[in-house]
Protein backbone atom coordinates (compact mmCIF):
# COMPACT_ATOMS: atom_id res chain seq x y z
CA UNK A 1 0.00 0.00 0.00
CA UNK A 2 1.06 3.53 -0.91
CA UNK A 3 -0.34 6.19 1.01
CA UNK A 4 -0.09 9.51 -0.80
CA UNK A 5 -1.03 12.53 1.49
CA UNK A 6 -1.66 15.71 0.56
CA UNK A 7 1.81 16.26 -1.21
CA UNK A 8 3.48 19.34 -2.54
CA UNK A 9 6.32 19.99 -4.38
CA UNK A 10 7.53 23.60 -5.44
CA UNK A 11 10.37 24.73 -7.63
CA UNK A 12 10.89 28.25 -7.60
CA UNK A 13 8.00 28.90 -6.10
CA UNK A 14 5.71 27.24 -8.39
CA UNK A 15 4.21 24.13 -7.53
CA UNK A 16 4.61 21.47 -10.12
CA UNK A 17 2.75 18.87 -8.05
CA UNK A 18 0.53 20.70 -6.21
CA UNK A 19 -1.56 18.73 -2.94
CA UNK A 20 -1.71 15.67 -4.37
CA UNK A 21 -3.17 12.72 -2.33
CA UNK A 22 -4.45 9.16 -3.67
CA UNK A 23 -3.33 5.43 -2.57
CA UNK A 24 -2.31 2.42 -4.23
CA UNK A 25 -4.15 -0.72 -2.64
CA UNK A 26 -0.89 -3.40 -2.19
CA UNK A 27 -0.69 -5.80 -5.14
CA UNK A 28 -2.62 -3.18 -7.50
CA UNK A 29 -1.72 -1.06 -10.51
CA UNK A 30 -1.47 2.52 -10.75
CA UNK A 31 -1.75 4.44 -13.76
CA UNK A 32 -0.12 8.17 -13.69
CA UNK A 33 -1.26 10.09 -17.26
CA UNK A 34 -1.14 13.74 -17.75
CA UNK A 35 0.06 16.44 -19.96
CA UNK A 36 3.81 16.73 -20.69
CA UNK A 37 5.49 18.91 -17.73
CA UNK A 38 2.03 17.86 -15.23
CA UNK A 39 4.31 16.51 -12.77
CA UNK A 40 4.29 13.22 -13.28
CA UNK A 41 7.67 12.26 -13.39
CA UNK A 42 7.92 14.40 -10.04
CA UNK A 43 5.31 12.60 -8.00
CA UNK A 44 6.59 9.12 -8.99
CA UNK A 45 10.64 10.15 -7.68
CA UNK A 46 8.95 11.44 -4.21
CA UNK A 47 7.52 7.98 -3.78
CA UNK A 48 11.51 6.62 -3.75
CA UNK A 49 12.38 9.54 -2.18
CA UNK A 50 14.60 10.78 -5.08
CA UNK A 51 12.94 14.12 -4.74
CA UNK A 52 11.72 15.29 -1.22
CA UNK A 53 8.31 16.82 -0.61
CA UNK A 54 8.23 20.22 0.52
CA UNK A 55 4.68 19.51 2.09
CA UNK A 56 2.50 15.83 2.86
CA UNK A 57 3.75 12.77 3.50
CA UNK A 58 4.29 9.27 1.67
CA UNK A 59 3.63 5.96 3.70
CA UNK A 60 4.79 2.83 2.26
CA UNK A 61 2.87 0.38 4.57
CA UNK A 62 1.91 2.61 7.14
CA UNK A 63 5.79 3.60 7.17
CA UNK A 64 6.80 7.29 6.30
CA UNK A 65 9.33 7.03 3.64
CA UNK A 66 11.56 10.52 5.05
CA UNK A 67 12.45 7.79 8.02
CA UNK A 68 13.80 5.29 6.06
CA UNK A 69 17.37 5.78 4.74
CA UNK A 70 17.20 7.08 0.97
CA UNK A 71 19.04 4.43 -0.52
CA UNK A 72 17.90 1.32 1.68
CA UNK A 73 13.78 2.80 0.26
CA UNK A 74 15.18 2.59 -3.24
CA UNK A 75 16.79 -0.66 -3.31
CA UNK A 76 13.84 -1.90 -2.09
CA UNK A 77 11.42 -0.19 -5.34
CA UNK A 78 12.07 -1.27 -8.73
CA UNK A 79 12.60 2.04 -10.52
CA UNK A 80 12.66 1.94 -14.37
CA UNK A 81 13.71 5.59 -15.17
CA UNK A 82 12.39 7.40 -18.05
CA UNK A 83 15.02 7.10 -21.06
CA UNK A 84 16.06 3.83 -19.41
CA UNK A 85 19.32 5.51 -17.74
CA UNK A 86 21.42 2.36 -18.48
CA UNK A 87 24.93 2.19 -16.86
CA UNK A 88 27.30 2.91 -20.50
CA UNK A 89 30.26 1.37 -18.93
CA UNK A 90 28.51 -1.76 -17.61
CA UNK A 91 27.21 -4.64 -19.87
CA UNK A 92 23.36 -5.54 -19.88
CA UNK A 93 24.05 -8.81 -17.45
CA UNK A 94 25.70 -5.92 -15.33
CA UNK A 95 23.37 -3.72 -15.56
CA UNK A 96 20.13 -5.90 -14.86
CA UNK A 97 22.50 -6.72 -11.77
CA UNK A 98 22.86 -3.57 -10.21
CA UNK A 99 20.37 -3.96 -6.84
CA UNK A 100 21.23 -7.78 -6.55
CA UNK A 101 24.51 -7.12 -6.26
CA UNK A 102 24.21 -4.08 -3.67
CA UNK A 103 22.09 -6.55 -1.76
CA UNK A 104 25.13 -8.92 -1.87
CA UNK A 105 23.39 -11.94 -3.53
CA UNK A 106 25.28 -14.89 -4.50
CA UNK A 107 26.69 -14.43 -8.05
CA UNK A 108 24.89 -18.20 -9.31
CA UNK A 109 21.54 -16.47 -8.05
CA UNK A 110 22.38 -13.59 -9.54
CA UNK A 111 23.46 -14.99 -12.36
CA UNK A 112 20.05 -16.98 -13.17
CA UNK A 113 18.00 -13.79 -12.21
CA UNK A 114 19.62 -12.08 -15.71
CA UNK A 115 19.27 -14.70 -17.76
CA UNK A 116 15.24 -15.43 -16.49
CA UNK A 117 14.50 -11.94 -17.44
CA UNK A 118 16.57 -11.20 -19.98
CA UNK A 119 14.35 -14.49 -21.40
CA UNK A 120 11.21 -12.71 -20.70
CA UNK A 121 11.53 -9.73 -21.87
CA UNK A 122 12.54 -12.15 -25.54
CA UNK A 123 16.10 -11.06 -25.41
CA UNK A 124 18.70 -14.05 -26.55
CA UNK A 125 21.20 -14.27 -23.13
CA UNK A 126 23.87 -15.71 -25.24
CA UNK A 127 23.76 -12.64 -27.96
CA UNK A 128 22.45 -9.90 -25.41
CA UNK A 129 23.95 -10.26 -21.98
CA UNK A 130 27.47 -9.46 -22.82
CA UNK A 131 27.05 -6.62 -24.99
CA UNK A 132 26.87 -2.92 -23.93
CA UNK A 133 24.05 -0.85 -24.14
CA UNK A 134 25.16 1.24 -26.90
CA UNK A 135 25.12 -1.92 -28.94
CA UNK A 136 21.12 -2.18 -28.26
CA UNK A 137 18.20 -0.43 -30.21
CA UNK A 138 16.32 2.08 -27.55
CA UNK A 139 13.24 -0.71 -27.56
CA UNK A 140 16.05 -3.23 -26.50
CA UNK A 141 17.70 -1.17 -23.92
CA UNK A 142 14.13 0.06 -22.81
CA UNK A 143 13.64 -3.69 -21.78
CA UNK A 144 17.12 -3.73 -19.95
CA UNK A 145 15.95 -1.08 -18.00
CA UNK A 146 12.75 -2.49 -16.97
CA UNK A 147 14.27 -5.62 -16.06
CA UNK A 148 17.65 -3.52 -14.04
CA UNK A 149 14.06 -2.18 -12.16
CA UNK A 150 12.59 -5.69 -11.88
CA UNK A 151 15.85 -7.68 -10.19
CA UNK A 152 15.38 -8.01 -7.20
CA UNK A 153 11.92 -8.62 -6.29
CA UNK A 154 10.72 -5.82 -5.27
CA UNK A 155 7.54 -5.38 -3.87
CA UNK A 156 6.58 -2.06 -4.91
CA UNK A 157 7.56 -1.08 -8.65
CA UNK A 158 7.53 2.73 -10.09
CA UNK A 159 8.13 2.92 -13.92
CA UNK A 160 8.24 6.07 -15.87
CA UNK A 161 7.04 5.99 -19.49
CA UNK A 162 8.64 2.18 -19.17
CA UNK A 163 7.48 0.85 -23.18
CA UNK A 164 7.45 4.05 -24.47
CA UNK A 165 10.07 3.19 -27.26
CA UNK A 166 8.66 -0.48 -28.34
CA UNK A 167 7.22 -0.79 -31.23
CA UNK A 168 3.20 -2.03 -30.94
CA UNK A 169 3.46 -5.77 -30.52
CA UNK A 170 6.06 -5.41 -28.38
CA UNK A 171 4.65 -3.24 -26.12
CA UNK A 172 1.68 -5.55 -26.49
CA UNK A 173 3.94 -8.01 -25.06
CA UNK A 174 6.15 -6.54 -22.76
CA UNK A 175 2.73 -5.51 -21.25
CA UNK A 176 1.58 -8.63 -20.40
CA UNK A 177 4.90 -10.01 -19.08
CA UNK A 178 4.33 -7.18 -16.88
CA UNK A 179 0.97 -7.96 -15.93
CA UNK A 180 1.55 -11.96 -15.21
CA UNK A 181 4.72 -10.18 -12.81
CA UNK A 182 2.36 -8.63 -11.32
CA UNK A 183 0.42 -11.66 -10.37
CA UNK A 184 3.12 -13.43 -9.65
CA UNK A 185 4.79 -11.59 -7.26
CA UNK A 186 1.89 -9.73 -6.04
CA UNK A 187 3.58 -6.01 -7.26
CA UNK A 188 2.57 -3.16 -6.23
CA UNK A 189 2.74 -0.90 -9.45
CA UNK A 190 3.37 2.95 -10.28
CA UNK A 191 3.81 3.48 -13.75
CA UNK A 192 3.78 6.69 -15.61
CA UNK A 193 2.51 6.37 -19.47
CA UNK A 194 0.89 8.75 -22.38
CA UNK A 195 -0.85 5.84 -23.71
CA UNK A 196 -4.40 6.06 -22.96
CA UNK A 197 -4.25 2.73 -24.31
CA UNK A 198 -2.29 1.67 -22.07
CA UNK A 199 -3.44 3.07 -18.88
CA UNK A 200 -6.60 1.58 -19.42
CA UNK A 201 -5.18 -2.21 -20.48
CA UNK A 202 -2.55 -1.70 -17.31
CA UNK A 203 -4.30 -0.08 -14.64
CA UNK A 204 -6.61 -0.75 -11.70
CA UNK A 205 -6.79 2.73 -10.74
CA UNK A 206 -5.61 5.85 -13.29
CA UNK A 207 -4.80 9.24 -11.95
CA UNK A 208 -5.36 11.91 -13.84
CA UNK A 209 -2.91 15.04 -13.50
CA UNK A 210 -2.99 18.48 -14.73
CA UNK A 211 -0.21 21.34 -14.52
CA UNK A 212 0.30 19.77 -11.01
CA UNK A 213 -3.10 18.78 -9.37
CA UNK A 214 -5.07 15.40 -9.52
CA UNK A 215 -7.72 16.06 -11.51
CA UNK A 216 -9.13 12.23 -11.05
CA UNK A 217 -8.28 9.22 -9.62
CA UNK A 218 -10.43 5.91 -9.57
CA UNK A 219 -10.99 2.42 -11.59
CA UNK A 220 -10.59 2.99 -15.36
CA UNK A 221 -15.08 2.71 -15.71
CA UNK A 222 -15.35 5.75 -13.18
CA UNK A 223 -12.82 8.12 -15.53
CA UNK A 224 -15.55 6.70 -18.61
CA UNK A 225 -18.58 7.00 -16.15
CA UNK A 226 -18.32 10.18 -14.72
CA UNK A 227 -15.70 12.54 -15.81
CA UNK A 228 -14.05 14.78 -13.67
CA UNK A 229 -13.51 17.71 -15.90
CA UNK A 230 -13.57 17.89 -19.55
CA UNK A 231 -9.83 17.54 -20.00
CA UNK A 232 -10.34 13.87 -18.24
CA UNK A 233 -13.40 13.27 -20.46
CA UNK A 234 -10.84 14.87 -23.66
CA UNK A 235 -8.52 12.12 -22.24
CA UNK A 236 -10.43 8.86 -22.25
CA UNK A 237 -11.37 10.18 -25.87
CA UNK A 238 -15.22 10.77 -26.37
CA UNK A 239 -15.55 8.69 -29.94
CA UNK A 240 -13.94 5.48 -28.51
CA UNK A 241 -15.33 5.61 -25.05
CA UNK A 242 -18.42 2.84 -25.96
CA UNK A 243 -15.36 0.70 -27.43
CA UNK A 244 -13.09 1.53 -24.03
CA UNK A 245 -15.89 0.31 -21.91
CA UNK A 246 -16.24 -3.28 -23.48
CA UNK A 247 -12.38 -3.41 -22.87
CA UNK A 248 -12.36 -3.35 -19.75
CA UNK A 249 -14.90 -6.56 -18.97
CA UNK A 250 -14.24 -10.44 -20.56
CA UNK A 251 -16.95 -12.13 -21.97
CA UNK A 252 -17.39 -14.31 -19.23
CA UNK A 253 -19.80 -11.90 -18.10
CA UNK A 254 -21.99 -11.83 -20.89
CA UNK A 255 -21.99 -15.09 -22.49
CA UNK A 256 -25.46 -17.10 -22.93
CA UNK A 257 -26.63 -20.79 -22.36
CA UNK A 258 -26.89 -22.15 -26.06
CA UNK A 259 -25.04 -22.95 -29.37
CA UNK A 260 -23.87 -20.70 -32.34
CA UNK A 261 -22.22 -22.14 -35.61
CA UNK A 262 -19.37 -19.59 -36.84
CA UNK A 263 -15.38 -19.13 -35.63
CA UNK A 264 -15.39 -19.36 -31.96
CA UNK A 265 -13.95 -16.89 -29.61
CA UNK A 266 -12.23 -17.93 -26.40
CA UNK A 267 -13.67 -16.49 -22.58
CA UNK A 268 -10.87 -15.01 -21.82
CA UNK A 269 -11.23 -12.05 -24.30
CA UNK A 270 -12.48 -8.27 -23.94
CA UNK A 271 -15.91 -7.74 -24.93
CA UNK A 272 -14.49 -5.17 -27.29
CA UNK A 273 -12.53 -7.93 -28.43
CA UNK A 274 -15.45 -10.07 -28.91
CA UNK A 275 -17.47 -7.35 -30.52
CA UNK A 276 -14.88 -6.99 -32.88
CA UNK A 277 -15.14 -10.77 -33.76
CA UNK A 278 -18.74 -10.62 -34.19
CA UNK A 279 -18.94 -7.36 -36.57
CA UNK A 280 -15.89 -8.92 -38.49
CA UNK A 281 -17.77 -12.46 -39.14
CA UNK A 282 -21.00 -10.08 -39.89
CA UNK A 283 -22.50 -12.41 -37.53
CA UNK A 284 -25.33 -12.00 -34.54
CA UNK A 285 -23.94 -13.93 -32.45
CA UNK A 286 -21.08 -16.51 -32.08
CA UNK A 287 -20.14 -19.31 -29.79
CA UNK A 288 -17.65 -18.82 -26.98
CA UNK A 289 -14.98 -21.70 -25.68
CA UNK A 290 -13.07 -22.13 -22.91
CA UNK A 291 -9.14 -22.45 -23.25
CA UNK A 292 -9.40 -26.09 -23.35
CA UNK A 293 -11.65 -25.65 -26.30
CA UNK A 294 -14.58 -27.21 -24.84
CA UNK A 295 -18.15 -25.09 -25.46
CA UNK A 296 -19.22 -23.04 -22.84
CA UNK A 297 -22.07 -21.05 -24.64
CA UNK A 298 -22.36 -18.05 -27.21
CA UNK A 299 -22.32 -14.45 -27.46
CA UNK A 300 -24.69 -12.36 -29.21
CA UNK A 301 -23.80 -8.96 -30.61
CA UNK A 302 -27.06 -7.52 -28.94
CA UNK A 303 -26.14 -8.49 -25.91
CA UNK A 304 -22.51 -6.72 -26.14
CA UNK A 305 -24.31 -3.21 -28.03
CA UNK A 306 -26.15 -3.03 -24.54
CA UNK A 307 -23.02 -3.06 -22.47
CA UNK A 308 -21.60 -0.43 -24.45
CA UNK A 309 -24.11 1.99 -23.57
CA UNK A 310 -23.20 5.22 -20.96
CA UNK A 311 -23.03 3.40 -17.34
CA UNK A 312 -25.54 5.25 -14.96
CA UNK B 1 43.65 -2.49 -31.66
CA UNK B 2 44.94 -3.34 -35.30
CA UNK B 3 48.80 -3.95 -35.54
CA UNK B 4 49.68 -2.21 -38.56
CA UNK B 5 49.43 1.83 -37.02
CA UNK B 6 51.74 0.73 -34.10
CA UNK B 7 54.83 -0.38 -36.36
CA UNK B 8 56.04 3.43 -36.54
CA UNK B 9 55.72 3.49 -33.08
CA UNK B 10 57.79 0.73 -32.50
CA UNK B 11 60.46 1.51 -35.16
CA UNK B 12 60.43 5.29 -32.97
CA UNK B 13 60.46 3.02 -29.80
CA UNK B 14 63.69 1.02 -31.23
CA UNK B 15 66.01 3.57 -32.87
CA UNK B 16 65.74 5.52 -29.39
CA UNK B 17 66.47 2.23 -27.70
CA UNK B 18 69.30 1.96 -29.87
CA UNK B 19 70.61 5.19 -30.07
CA UNK B 20 70.93 5.32 -26.08
CA UNK B 21 72.40 1.98 -26.04
CA UNK B 22 75.12 3.17 -28.70
CA UNK B 23 74.94 6.77 -29.21
CA UNK B 24 78.22 6.61 -31.28
CA UNK B 25 76.78 3.92 -34.28
CA UNK B 26 74.63 6.70 -34.97
CA UNK B 27 77.81 9.52 -35.20
CA UNK B 28 77.85 9.02 -39.09
CA UNK B 29 74.36 11.18 -39.09
CA UNK B 30 75.33 13.88 -37.42
CA UNK B 31 78.47 14.22 -38.31
CA UNK B 32 77.69 16.79 -41.34
CA UNK B 33 76.27 19.32 -39.01
CA UNK B 34 79.66 20.17 -37.38
CA UNK B 35 83.08 21.36 -37.92
CA UNK B 36 85.33 19.02 -38.49
CA UNK B 37 87.07 19.31 -35.53
CA UNK B 38 84.12 19.36 -32.78
CA UNK B 39 82.46 16.31 -30.94
CA UNK B 40 79.45 14.82 -33.23
CA UNK B 41 77.68 13.03 -30.09
CA UNK B 42 76.82 14.31 -27.05
CA UNK B 43 80.14 13.43 -24.86
CA UNK B 44 80.14 15.62 -21.25
CA UNK B 45 77.86 13.35 -19.82
CA UNK B 46 75.84 9.78 -20.62
CA UNK B 47 72.53 10.66 -22.54
CA UNK B 48 71.43 7.83 -21.31
CA UNK B 49 71.13 8.99 -18.12
CA UNK B 50 70.30 11.93 -18.17
CA UNK B 51 67.32 10.57 -20.52
CA UNK B 52 65.92 8.93 -17.66
CA UNK B 53 66.33 11.78 -15.19
CA UNK B 54 64.00 13.28 -17.30
CA UNK B 55 61.33 10.47 -17.36
CA UNK B 56 62.00 10.43 -13.79
CA UNK B 57 61.77 14.20 -13.50
CA UNK B 58 58.51 14.61 -15.40
CA UNK B 59 56.81 11.14 -14.04
CA UNK B 60 57.02 12.30 -10.37
CA UNK B 61 55.88 15.83 -11.03
CA UNK B 62 53.08 14.70 -12.98
CA UNK B 63 52.07 12.44 -10.70
CA UNK B 64 52.04 14.61 -7.88
CA UNK B 65 49.88 17.11 -10.08
CA UNK B 66 47.61 14.32 -10.71
CA UNK B 67 46.72 13.22 -6.89
CA UNK B 68 46.25 17.07 -6.27
CA UNK B 69 43.98 17.80 -9.24
CA UNK B 70 42.25 14.61 -9.28
CA UNK B 71 41.10 15.45 -5.16
CA UNK B 72 41.08 18.73 -5.51
CA UNK B 73 38.49 18.08 -8.69
CA UNK B 74 36.65 15.37 -6.62
CA UNK B 75 35.87 17.58 -3.78
CA UNK B 76 34.48 20.63 -5.55
CA UNK B 77 32.51 18.78 -7.29
CA UNK B 78 30.55 17.24 -4.80
CA UNK B 79 27.80 19.20 -2.60
CA UNK B 80 29.45 20.12 0.05
CA UNK B 81 32.40 21.75 -1.88
CA UNK B 82 30.84 23.15 -4.28
CA UNK B 83 31.47 26.74 -3.04
CA UNK B 84 35.30 26.44 -3.33
CA UNK B 85 34.68 25.72 -7.12
CA UNK B 86 35.62 29.31 -8.19
CA UNK B 87 38.85 29.52 -5.88
CA UNK B 88 40.32 26.21 -7.01
CA UNK B 89 39.64 27.52 -10.56
CA UNK B 90 41.65 30.67 -9.79
CA UNK B 91 44.08 28.42 -7.84
CA UNK B 92 44.67 26.46 -10.16
CA UNK B 93 44.55 28.73 -13.33
CA UNK B 94 47.29 31.33 -11.40
CA UNK B 95 49.49 27.94 -11.78
CA UNK B 96 49.35 28.34 -15.42
CA UNK B 97 49.36 31.70 -16.50
CA UNK B 98 52.68 32.36 -14.44
CA UNK B 99 55.32 31.81 -17.31
CA UNK B 100 58.17 28.94 -16.09
CA UNK B 101 60.97 31.14 -16.38
CA UNK B 102 59.29 32.91 -13.84
CA UNK B 103 58.39 30.04 -11.68
CA UNK B 104 62.05 29.01 -11.90
CA UNK B 105 63.35 32.46 -11.19
CA UNK B 106 61.02 33.13 -8.13
CA UNK B 107 61.85 29.39 -6.98
CA UNK B 108 65.67 29.41 -7.19
CA UNK B 109 66.54 31.97 -4.45
CA UNK B 110 63.81 30.04 -1.99
CA UNK B 111 65.23 26.60 -2.85
CA UNK B 112 68.68 27.13 -4.61
CA UNK B 113 69.97 25.28 -7.66
CA UNK B 114 69.21 21.62 -8.80
CA UNK B 115 65.87 19.76 -9.69
CA UNK B 116 63.90 21.55 -6.83
CA UNK B 117 62.54 24.73 -8.78
CA UNK B 118 61.92 22.54 -11.88
CA UNK B 119 60.31 19.80 -10.02
CA UNK B 120 57.65 23.19 -8.69
CA UNK B 121 57.41 24.34 -12.33
CA UNK B 122 56.47 21.02 -13.81
CA UNK B 123 53.79 19.98 -10.90
CA UNK B 124 52.36 24.01 -11.51
CA UNK B 125 51.89 23.26 -15.29
CA UNK B 126 50.44 19.96 -14.65
CA UNK B 127 47.85 20.80 -12.49
CA UNK B 128 45.25 22.74 -15.03
CA UNK B 129 45.07 19.99 -17.70
CA UNK B 130 44.34 17.00 -15.59
CA UNK B 131 42.47 19.46 -12.65
CA UNK B 132 40.10 20.73 -15.76
CA UNK B 133 39.43 17.72 -17.72
CA UNK B 134 38.45 15.89 -14.30
CA UNK B 135 35.73 18.69 -13.74
CA UNK B 136 34.68 18.60 -16.96
CA UNK B 137 34.25 15.02 -16.79
CA UNK B 138 32.68 14.56 -13.64
CA UNK B 139 30.37 16.87 -14.17
CA UNK B 140 28.69 15.83 -17.53
CA UNK B 141 28.55 12.46 -16.40
CA UNK B 142 24.52 12.32 -18.18
CA UNK B 143 22.22 13.55 -15.61
CA UNK B 144 19.91 10.24 -16.29
CA UNK B 145 22.59 7.93 -15.57
CA UNK B 146 24.09 9.10 -12.35
CA UNK B 147 19.77 9.17 -11.63
CA UNK B 148 19.42 5.72 -12.31
CA UNK B 149 22.55 4.94 -10.07
CA UNK B 150 20.57 6.46 -7.05
CA UNK B 151 17.30 5.47 -8.07
CA UNK B 152 19.03 1.91 -8.00
CA UNK B 153 19.61 2.41 -4.33
CA UNK B 154 23.39 2.96 -4.92
CA UNK B 155 24.70 5.76 -1.79
CA UNK B 156 26.39 8.76 -3.05
CA UNK B 157 29.53 6.96 -2.44
CA UNK B 158 29.29 3.77 -4.70
CA UNK B 159 27.45 6.51 -7.22
CA UNK B 160 30.88 8.07 -7.32
CA UNK B 161 32.82 4.66 -7.19
CA UNK B 162 30.58 2.50 -9.42
CA UNK B 163 29.17 5.06 -11.82
CA UNK B 164 30.73 8.50 -12.22
CA UNK B 165 34.52 7.81 -11.67
CA UNK B 166 34.50 5.03 -14.03
CA UNK B 167 33.03 7.45 -16.86
CA UNK B 168 35.08 10.04 -16.23
CA UNK B 169 38.36 8.17 -16.15
CA UNK B 170 38.60 8.32 -19.97
CA UNK B 171 39.40 12.17 -20.34
CA UNK B 172 41.32 12.37 -16.14
CA UNK B 173 43.74 10.09 -18.41
CA UNK B 174 43.23 12.70 -21.59
CA UNK B 175 44.43 15.56 -19.25
CA UNK B 176 47.42 13.37 -17.86
CA UNK B 177 48.58 13.15 -21.20
CA UNK B 178 48.41 16.49 -22.12
CA UNK B 179 49.93 17.43 -18.75
CA UNK B 180 53.00 15.17 -19.84
CA UNK B 181 53.45 16.23 -22.85
CA UNK B 182 53.47 19.67 -21.66
CA UNK B 183 55.84 18.43 -18.76
CA UNK B 184 58.39 16.94 -21.14
CA UNK B 185 58.99 20.11 -23.08
CA UNK B 186 58.89 22.16 -20.12
CA UNK B 187 61.47 20.07 -18.06
CA UNK B 188 64.37 21.27 -20.60
CA UNK B 189 64.17 24.25 -19.75
CA UNK B 190 64.93 23.65 -16.04
CA UNK B 191 68.75 23.00 -16.89
CA UNK B 192 68.73 26.37 -16.51
CA UNK B 193 68.78 26.67 -13.12
CA UNK B 194 70.83 23.18 -12.75
CA UNK B 195 68.11 20.45 -12.88
CA UNK B 196 69.51 17.30 -14.06
CA UNK B 197 67.35 16.57 -17.44
CA UNK B 198 68.09 16.67 -21.19
CA UNK B 199 67.94 20.58 -21.15
CA UNK B 200 71.32 20.19 -20.34
CA UNK B 201 72.38 18.77 -23.84
CA UNK B 202 70.72 21.28 -25.93
CA UNK B 203 72.33 24.11 -23.14
CA UNK B 204 75.40 22.55 -24.49
CA UNK B 205 75.06 22.78 -27.79
CA UNK B 206 74.00 26.42 -27.48
CA UNK B 207 77.21 27.28 -25.75
CA UNK B 208 79.84 25.43 -27.84
CA UNK B 209 77.27 26.64 -31.03
CA UNK B 210 77.57 22.60 -31.71
CA UNK B 211 73.88 22.14 -34.06
CA UNK B 212 74.39 17.82 -33.40
CA UNK B 213 74.29 18.46 -29.49
CA UNK B 214 70.94 20.86 -29.65
CA UNK B 215 69.41 18.41 -32.02
CA UNK B 216 69.71 15.29 -29.97
CA UNK B 217 68.43 16.94 -26.97
CA UNK B 218 65.70 18.07 -29.11
CA UNK B 219 64.78 14.75 -31.08
CA UNK B 220 65.15 12.67 -27.62
CA UNK B 221 62.82 15.27 -25.76
CA UNK B 222 60.42 14.65 -29.13
CA UNK B 223 60.46 11.11 -29.23
CA UNK B 224 59.87 10.94 -25.60
CA UNK B 225 56.85 13.24 -25.51
CA UNK B 226 55.50 11.09 -28.88
CA UNK B 227 56.08 7.54 -27.15
CA UNK B 228 54.71 8.64 -23.77
CA UNK B 229 51.66 10.27 -26.16
CA UNK B 230 50.84 7.03 -27.37
CA UNK B 231 50.70 4.92 -24.33
CA UNK B 232 48.34 7.33 -22.39
CA UNK B 233 46.38 7.03 -26.08
CA UNK B 234 46.30 3.46 -25.72
CA UNK B 235 45.26 3.58 -21.94
CA UNK B 236 42.82 6.22 -22.90
CA UNK B 237 41.37 3.96 -25.16
CA UNK B 238 41.33 0.93 -23.13
CA UNK B 239 39.14 2.61 -20.51
CA UNK B 240 36.62 3.21 -23.19
CA UNK B 241 36.20 -0.26 -24.66
CA UNK B 242 32.62 -0.18 -23.60
CA UNK B 243 32.28 2.79 -26.30
CA UNK B 244 34.34 1.21 -29.39
CA UNK B 245 33.05 -2.04 -28.63
N1 LIG C 1 14.77 19.63 -10.79
C1 LIG C 1 13.87 20.52 -11.28
N2 LIG C 1 14.08 21.85 -11.16
C2 LIG C 1 13.19 22.74 -11.63
N3 LIG C 1 12.06 22.40 -12.26
C3 LIG C 1 11.79 21.10 -12.42
C4 LIG C 1 12.67 20.09 -11.94
N4 LIG C 1 12.16 18.87 -12.25
C5 LIG C 1 10.99 19.13 -12.89
N5 LIG C 1 10.77 20.45 -12.99
C6 LIG C 1 9.58 21.07 -13.60
O1 LIG C 1 8.45 20.51 -13.01
C7 LIG C 1 7.43 20.31 -13.97
C8 LIG C 1 6.97 18.87 -13.94
O2 LIG C 1 8.03 18.04 -14.44
P1 LIG C 1 7.86 16.47 -14.57
O3 LIG C 1 9.15 15.94 -15.06
O4 LIG C 1 7.35 15.93 -13.30
O5 LIG C 1 6.76 16.36 -15.72
P2 LIG C 1 6.16 15.07 -16.41
O6 LIG C 1 4.70 15.08 -16.14
O7 LIG C 1 6.90 13.86 -16.03
O8 LIG C 1 6.39 15.40 -17.96
P3 LIG C 1 6.76 14.41 -19.17
O9 LIG C 1 5.48 13.75 -19.57
O10 LIG C 1 7.22 15.35 -20.24
O11 LIG C 1 7.81 13.48 -18.73
C9 LIG C 1 8.00 20.77 -15.30
O12 LIG C 1 7.52 22.05 -15.57
C10 LIG C 1 9.48 20.77 -15.07
O13 LIG C 1 10.08 21.75 -15.85
MG1 LIG D 1 8.16 12.55 -17.06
Amino acid sequence: MIDIQSVTKRYGGKAVVDAVSFSVPEGSIAVLVGTSGSGKTTLLRMINQLVSQDEGAILIGGEDTRGIPGHELRRRIGYAIQGHGLFPHRTVAENIATVPRLLKWERSRIDAKVAELLTLFQLDPALYADRYPHQLSGGQQQRVGVARALAAEPKILLMDEPFGALDPVLRGTAQDELLAIQKRFGTTIVIVTHDINEAFHLGDTIAVMDKGKLLQYGHPIDLLKTPATPFVEGLVGTFDRPFRLLSLGTIASVVEPGDAPGEPIGIDKTQQEALAALMWAGAQVLPVTAEDGAKLGRVRLETLLGQAIRPQ
Amino acid sequence: MKFWPLIPRLILLSLLIAFLVSPESFEFLFKPLVQANAPAIYNQGSLASLTLLHVRMVFFATCAATIVAVALAILVTRPFGAEFLPLARTVVNIGQTFPPVAVLALAVPAMGFGNGPTLVALFLYALLPVFENTMTALTTVPRAISDAAKGNGMTALQTFWQVELPLSLPMIVGGIKISTVIGFGTATIGSTVAAKTLGEVIIAGLNSNNLAFILQGALLVAALAILVFDLLSMLERSLMKWKAA
